[in-house]
């Protein structure tokens, strides 16, 4: 039996028939085909799939689309200005805040919320506030340099 | 890894949801911050048919003081634990429990009465709840009861709620002059399950310690309270030790399963040194020094 809810994600407001059991990063990548957001554990564990919903960064494999019915969701995608990149997702390449690249979608959501609430975030606030993300390159060092020069730069926007 | 299909409901009001609870009886189960349901049902540990979504009951998520008690609504996220003057200022044990809780994107969901109403020995709350002596007002069509937290975890993911009850609220007394509390967990990365972890909540008189209690997280098949160890240290100065005869006391009696984490004989020692440094913690709290 699919239930009718209604999402506003990146500024647009989409109303979808929902299966249930639909999980909110499905609902996201495969009906609203917004791919950015990434599927990791499945365990809620990794947090590749961290979107802001309501203004909370949370993980996105852990919550069923139609508990978010309702709801303001912003995803990677809604991050840029009209093709100019949010000042965390500058601060990412400029530092190489990544590898592979897989876990840089749940790193950037979480820490532009991070920021965004603790705009003078230490090295240790950031590395405490970044635990729910996993970086399976290892590649913390130049994250952290990127939240912490974001940070500086006053990135939360 | 997808979830079983289910119907869903998310009722606006405590009265249509026990309605519902009580329509489907035991195929139905209360859907809260979803941080353990959600992953059970993933991995089809948990095939409801029937999940109540509870998220949207307004008045159920607060924080406050009343009657000699801290009382912390069913749905009130981790998060809001942390981020509380009056936890961090009175409930240190409170505030250390919900710091440590899986990680912070988890916490901005998962909430204190799901914690509960899991009844999982793994969980962090449990182990608190009992140091704290604190109670569970559950709601059921015949109105509310209150729980004892004592009687409240009855087997290994089985809490003494009956099917057609809500956990509304979590009641903490308030510790008095010169209470004190801690949790310290040990665990191998972030997220992870406690290998072990002790709740102490105590109270100082004078050099004496006049009362305590402590919970035990992980090494037993049930969230427990360490009463040896309690009864090593009260009527007592927490000395070296007194303290030394706590922490093999709360060893002896958990009853840890060898797995992942390390094999029982370690959680039993880890057990051991964490009581010591939680009551030594709390000591040092009662102390004023926080």
């Amino acid at each position: 039996m699919g239930i009718t809810i209604s999402v506003e994600v990146n500024g647009t407001t989409y109303e979808r028939e929902v299966e249930p059991r639909t999980l909110l990063v499905h609902f996201l990548r495969e009906e609203l085909r917004l791919t950015g957001t990434n599927v990791g554990c499945e365990t809620s564990l990794c947090g590749a799939c961290t979107v802001h919903l309501d203004g909370l960064a949370v993980k996105s494999c852990t919550q069923l689309a139609v508990q978010a019915d309702g709801a303001k969701i912003t995803t990677i995608e809604g991050l840029a200005d009209n093709g100019s990149l949010h000042p965390m997702q500058q601060a990412f390449w400029d530092e190489h805040g990544l590898q592979c690249g897989y876990c840089t979608p749940g790193m950037i959501m979480a820490a532009t919320k991070l920021v965004e609430d603790n705009p003078d975030a230490s090295e240790d606030d950031i590395r405490h506030g970044l635990k729910g993300n996993l970086c399976r390159c290892t590649g913390y060092q130049n994250i952290v340099k990127a939240v912490a020069s974001a940070a500086k730069a006053g990135g939360a926007r | 890894m997808i979830p079983g299909s289910f119907d869903y409901h998310a009722p606006t009001s405590l009265d249509d949801a026990l309605a519902l609870l009580t329509e489907h009886g035991g195929d139905a189960k209360i859907l809260a911050g979803g941080h353990s349901l959600i992953p059970a049902m993933r991995f089809r540990l948990a095939v409801p048919e029937v999940l109540v979504d509870i998220g949207r009951i307004p008045d159920l998520e607060y924080i406050r003081e009343e009657d000699g008690h801290l009382a912390v609504g069913g749905m009130t996220r981790e998060v809001a634990l942390e981020d509380s003057d009056l936890v961090n200022a009175k409930y240190p044990l409170l505030a250390d429990t919900a710091r440590v809780i899986a990680d912070p994107l988890v916490r901005n969901l998962a909430t204190v009465g799901g914690n509960l109403a899991h009844a999982d020995p793994a969980n962090d709350h449990p182990a608190t709840m009992l140091a704290y002596g604190a109670s569970v007002v559950a709601r059921g069509p015949n109105g509310s009861r209150t729980i004892a937290i004592d009687d409240f975890f009855v087997d290994l993911f089985e809490s003494a709620l009956e099917s057609n009850e809500i956990l509304t609220e979590i009641r903490i007394p308030t510790p008095p002059a010169h209470g004190g509390g801690a949790y310290l967990k040990m665990e191998r990365k972030v997220g992870d399950y406690a290998v072990s972890a002790v709740a102490v909540q105590l109270v100082l008189d004078g050099g004496t310690v006049s009362s305590a209690r402590i919970g035990l997280t992980n090494v037993n098949p049930v969230p427990m309270r360490a009463k040896n160890a309690e009864a090593e240290l009260v009527g007592k100065a927490a000395t070296d030790d007194v303290l030394e005869a706590a922490g093999r006391a709360a060893a002896g009696e958990c009853d840890p399963s060898g797995d992942l984490r390390g094999s029982a004989e370690y959680k039993r020692d880890v057990t051991r040194i964490l009581t010591k440094r939680a009551i030594r913690k709390a000591v040092e709290r009662a102390k004023g020094g926080n």
